[in-house]
């Protein structure tokens, strides 16, 4: 096959796989089989693309012409192969959860869930190898609607109101600050294209400039950055699986890939370096950071825990992004993928232990390491990936954002990195040390409906198993970091 | 012979066939009459719409009188898309209309029924390809005074103050529009409309011609439903029979909006009408109001028919705004807009007939759960709303971008925000319904509701069909729209 | 003078028509309202047939040493105006009859009250 074909073929299929999905409704198991079939088969052909970008081709193919000059296309360049890989090999690991998630907590709707799973990672290969921006705007909103039945899942008056949030903060930054960035510079420029260096330059002052960067940084509201991140904790009403999937997988990942592409392909960073509001933005990531880390330090629900946790790691990449220093954007594109792999590994854990006790505060966790060794583990790996101790893959990706921050003589950056690594560990090791070395409350032991299992049990073999695989990964992305980033190098076209 | 003679074939079929619907006793036998008569209005429309790409605009002299003595028929790109509009609407609600009227209207009314849509289609066709003002008027008073009969059949006895309501408006506004030709007819001594723009520039300062303009302009805002003039809109809307709101919401007021940019470009020409009488600036005030006001009032109705009768106007506002700001680019996203807005609101309006059809009922408070029980119903419904608020990959999104690039090139700086941000608004009225019938458990009453037939869903889902179409491959439309801009503008610049 | 009575015929049509139109307004009473209606729309038919005439002209059928005649077409066009304003006035009396059935009164205020309590 040839690689323009496979590119097609990276989208279409997951795009594709819900007729099958939902053509054998009636048996779970081919069902199911169908998802992991699925995601094996795009997991391999994102994979055996990799080796051609690596090698600087650059497969591209266009679809279709909604507006004259307004392609679907799609072309394939090391972000967007670095963020299909994550998200491709993610959504294999988060199917296998999924299905020992789901069965064991007895859900309902389980076909459609895995449908509209297969269509949101069918839209984030679509915003990965996105050709132009209007491409990568379209699934860009394609995935918040595709992604809005998983949120609500629940069906009831919390998940509504969640997905309420959540639809009107996606679509409403969307359509009011991007599609108007979007219209504004297509009526300056005439294109959408993605160009190395960019397509402002040359056209617009610095202030136009400035006021569209404004626009495409808050009207990517994936990227969940301040004022416009409450979407984020109020989309936690939604089961655990596609927690992991917003916050590592798909939706926040897009979000921040959308503003690494408009940063290095839409403004280009040497023009984006003379723009006055470029560090003002950057000051406004820097102070998410804190601020997220420090409401997430008061959160007792361990899964909104991870969510502020999420909206900080978030501006973390919007930050390197806005360094607008070749390293600075390594070391964003790296965090992509590390941030990915600890936060879905803590995701898995606080959904394994969800389903092994029905536990969801972090005050009722005391102890809970002697039941669950394996998950607690992985928790704890990612943990160190998330303060950023070797090690784990979060350091090496915090290593290239400080270096971009010392580059730039960024003081501001270079302080708010190191904060925010010493919140991260104050609200993340009391967990590992209550779940550990506490011993575990007596309430719990005699609390109704406890059989055997959950107290010297851990969750289904299905769950350990795929946040193992997540920890694991954790854990050889710091001894063999090696494929992002060379995919990351390539990019920005230095050594490190 | 026959191809020459498709302009008027357009008007006569409809016009013939409407009197044999009526001697036809049989329910079944009328349909079947109608629906053979706008199949063949939507297959002559193609070919007309093939020719004026072909040859350029039509004229066609009535009964071989030459224009300006006789009555022109005249056909050029804009007429033709509106033809097609009347055509593609006219021609796919009636397979719907079968088992929605059987259900909504008695049995001995059926036959008027037909006998009423076709003359009001064939009222509607001739207001777009008539070149003569007076006999605009008189096409429409046919569409006006047919539309008045479909919609006082409603079920409910409010539908006939609607009809009543309507009427006394709807003549109101036929008479400013008779006294406006009147006055243009005292000055000129013609009524054939190019005639008129010839010899009109000569007397352009007079105040009869002014008040012309005015009389005219009131007059057929009423018929569009122009913010403040659409009192009239959301009781005919909520009260007629399925079918009739779906034909007429997304026929009669485009047609108007037709009416309205053939009297500003052609007639009265640009200048006069935008640079000597502010007609643009007016225009643009309104559009936004109605935009603004018809979106919110639209959040708090409980009725949803009567929900997407108020977002009709603003959708209107929407359509005029890119008139107002008499650029090509903004009359053409008005006229883009204008064909998306036709087939999304027909879609929606037969989704409620298939939601009517089952429920008997078009309240929110009813729908609860409904989504389980009627899902493809509801799945177009979402559809059609996602077009409506201007989800990429739909015909709303290329109306939206075209709206909004045309107000940037324009410098109307609030205007792109204001455009933007108001479709949000229709995210709200529109998520309600989802919500309600998504998320809602299902009532008692739900147990029985079974799938509208697929009679019903194959017309709404070809309308769902053709917003995607158009998102996802919006050239033809863009190209025939841009010529229609092109020969308006054009026209009013000579 | 001439300016202003010798315009008389404009005068007519603009008090028919304020007439009409106050009627059409402010009467609850629905036939009230059709009769206003009705002469709203008469009082433009006298404004178009009023214009038509020419002074000294006779009625417009071509005779030997007639040279001076009415403007023809208007008086066309008004033939046509008055089947349509027929029609709509038959239509809104069937209109009315249909609402004195349904609501027993056609007051408008009461028809109101009734919608409202529905």
């Amino acid at each position: 096959m040839s690689p323009e074909l496979t590119v097609l073929a990276c989208v279409a299929l997951p795009l594709l796989a819900p007729a099958l999905i939902t053509a054998l409704h009636r048996w779970p198991n081919p069902r199911e089989t169908a998802t992991l079939l699925t995601s094996g088969c795009l997991f391999l052909l994102v994979y055996s693309l990799h080796d051609d970008v690596l090698r600087g081709s650059r497969p591209a193919i266009d679809l279709a012409e909604p507006l004259p000059g307004l392609k679907i296309g799609f072309e394939v360049e090391p972000l967007g192969m670095l963020f299909a890989l994550l998200a491709s090999f993610l959504w294999i690991v988060t199917s296998v959860y999924s299905i020992g998630y789901l069965r064991s907590h007895h859900e309902w709707r389980q076909t459609s869930y895995y449908s509209y799973f297969a269509v949101a990672l069918g839209s984030a290969m679509g915003i990965a190898f996105a050709g132009n921006m209007f491409t990568l705007f379209v699934f860009y909103e394609l995935l918040t609607l595709s992604t809005y039945p998983l949120v609500t899942h629940a069906g009831d008056d919390n998940a509504r109101e969640g997905g309420r949030m959540y639809l009107g903060y996606l679509l409403g930054t969307s359509i009011i600050l991007l599609l108007l960035a979007l219209v504004w510079t297509w009526s300056l420029t005439g294109t959408l294209d993605f160009r190395a260096g960019g397509i402002l330059e040359g056209v617009v002052t610095p202030g136009v400039a400035g006021i569209l960067l404004v626009l495409y940084i808050f009207g990517i509201g994936k990227a969940a950055v301040m004022p416009f991140h409450l979407w984020l904790p109020a989309a936690m009403v939604a089961p655990t699986p596609v927690s992991a999937l917003l916050h590592a997988v798909a939706v926040v990942k897009a979000g921040v890939f959308t503003v690494l592409k408009v940063v290095i392909y839409i403004f280009g960073i040497d023009f984006l370096a003379n723009i006055p509001v470029t560090q003002w933005l950057m000051y406004v990531a820097a102070a998410t950071i804190l601020l997220a880390a420090i409401v997430a330090l008061r959160q007792d629900n361990l899964k909104l825990r991870l969510a502020w946790s999420t909206i900080s790691q978030l501006s973390y990449i919007v930050m390197c992004a806005l360094l607008v220093t070749p390293l600075g954007i390594v070391g964003g594109g790296m965090h992509i993928v590390m941030h990915g792999f600890a936060k879905i590994t803590l995701f898995f854990c606080a959904g394994a232990i969800l389903t092994a006790t029905h536990k969801t505060r972090i005050s009722e966790l005391n102890g809970i390491g002697r039941h669950m060794p394996w998950t607690m583990a992985a928790f704890t790996v990612g943990a160190l990936s998330m303060i950023g101790i070797p090690p784990t893959a979060g350091f090496i990706s915090k290593w290239y954002i400080l270096l971009g921050a010392i580059e730039t003589r960024e003081a501001v950056a270079a302080g708010v990195i190191i904060m925010s690594t010493l919140l991260n560990a104050a609200y993340f090791l009391p967990i590992v040390y209550v779940a550990f070395f506490r011993t575990p409350n007596d309430t719990l032991e005699s609390m109704p409906g406890h059989n055997t299992r959950d107290t010297d049990g851990e969750a289904p073999p299905l769950v350990v198993l795929a946040l193992t695989v997540t920890a694991a990964g954790t854990l050889a992305l710091f001894f063999l970091p090696d494929l992002p980033l060379d995919l990351m190098l390539q990019l920005s076209g230095g050594s490190p | 012979m026959l191809i020459s003679d498709l302009p008027v074939l357009q008007v006569v079929i409809p016009l013939a066939a409407a009197p044999v619907c009526l001697l036809l006793r049989n329910p079944r036998h009328a349909w079947a009459c109608a629906l053979i008569a706008s199949w063949l209005v939507l297959a002559i429309a193609l070919m007309l719409v093939q020719r004026v790409h072909a040859v350029g605009t039509l004229s066609y002299a009535i009964g071989a009188w030459v224009a300006p003595w006789g009555i022109e028929y005249r056909i050029d790109m804009a007429g033709a898309l509106m033809v097609l509009v009347v055509a593609i609407i006219g021609a796919l609600v009636m397979p719907f209309a079968r088992r929605s009227i059987e259900h909504e209207i008695l049995e001995k009314c059926t036959g008027l029924f037909y006998t009423c849509y076709l003359l009001c289609l064939c009222g509607l066709l001739g207001m777009v390809v008539t070149g003569d003002a007076f006999n605009l008027f008189v096409f429409l008073e046919i569409s006006s005074l047919s539309s008045y009969v479909l919609i006082s059949l409603g079920s409910r006895r409010r539908a006939l103050t609607a009809a009543y309501q309507y009427l006394i408006m709807g003549t109101i506004g036929a008479t400013f529009i008779l006294i406006g030709v009147g006055l243009l007819y005292m000055m000129t001594g013609t009524l054939n409309m190019v005639d008129l723009s010839q010899r009109l520039p000569e007397v352009a300062n007079t105040r009869t011609i002014m008040a012309a303009f005015a009389f005219v302009t009131v007059g057929v805002s009423i018929k569009l439903a122009l913010f403040p003039l659409h009192q009239w809109l959301p009781n005919a809307y909520t009260d007629a029979p399925s079918v009739v709101s779906a034909f007429i919401a997304a026929t009669a007021t485009k047609v108007g909006v037709y009416v309205l940019l053939r009297f500003f470009f052609t007639v009265f020409g640009m200048q006069f009408s935008f640079d000597a009488m502010h007609v643009g600036e007016i225009l643009m005030l309104l559009a936004v109001a109605g935009i603004l006001i018809a979106s919110l009032v639209a959040v708090f109705q409980d009725n949803v028919k009567r929900m997407l009768a108020y977002s009709s106007v603003a959708q209107i506002g929407y359509i005029i705004l890119g008139i107002s700001m008499a650029s090509a680019a903004g009359v053409s996203a008005g006229m883009i807009h204008l064909f998306n807005h036709a087939m999304i609101k027909g879609a929606l309006f037969l989704a409620i007939g298939c939601i009517f059809l089952r429920l008997g009922s078009a309240e929110l408070r009813d729908m609860h759960g409904l989504a389980r029980h009627m899902p493809w119903t509801m799945a177009a419904f979402v559809a059609g709303g996602l077009s409506l608020i201007g989800i990429p990959l739909t015909s709303g999104f290329i109306s939206k971008w075209y709206l909004a690039s045309a107000a940037l090139s324009g410098g109307y700086w609030p205007l792109v925000v204001l455009i933007l941000a108001s479709s949000l608004i229709g995210l709200i009225y529109m998520w309600r319904v989802v919500e309600v019938a998504y998320f809602h458990v299902p009532g008692t009453m739900m147990h029985k509701v079974r799938e509208a037939p697929a009679v019903m869903l194959i017309p709404t889902w070809l309308l769902i069909g053709i917003n995607l179409y158009v998102g996802m491959d919006a050239s033809l439309i863009t190209d025939i729209t841009r010529q229609g801009a092109e020969i308006l503008i054009g026209e009013a610049l000579q | 003078m001439s300016g202003l009575l010798g315009l008389y015929n404009y005068w007519i049509v603009i008090i028919l028509m304020m007439t009409g139109f106050y009627a059409v307004i402010a009467r609850p009473n629905l036939i009230k309202q059709i009769i206003g209606l009705f002469i709203f729309q008469t009082s433009v038919f006298i404004l178009f047939i009023s214009m038509a005439n020419i002074e000294g002209g006779t009625a417009p059928i071509i005779k030997e040493g007639i040279r001076l005649y009415s403007n023809p077409l208007p008086h066309v066009l008004i033939l046509t105006a008055i089947v349509v304003s027929l029609a709509t006035t038959a239509l809104g009396l069937a209109l009315v009859v249909r609402i004195k059935e349904a609501y027993g009164t056609i007051n408008e205020d009461n028809i109101h009250v009734q919608d409202e309590e529905d």
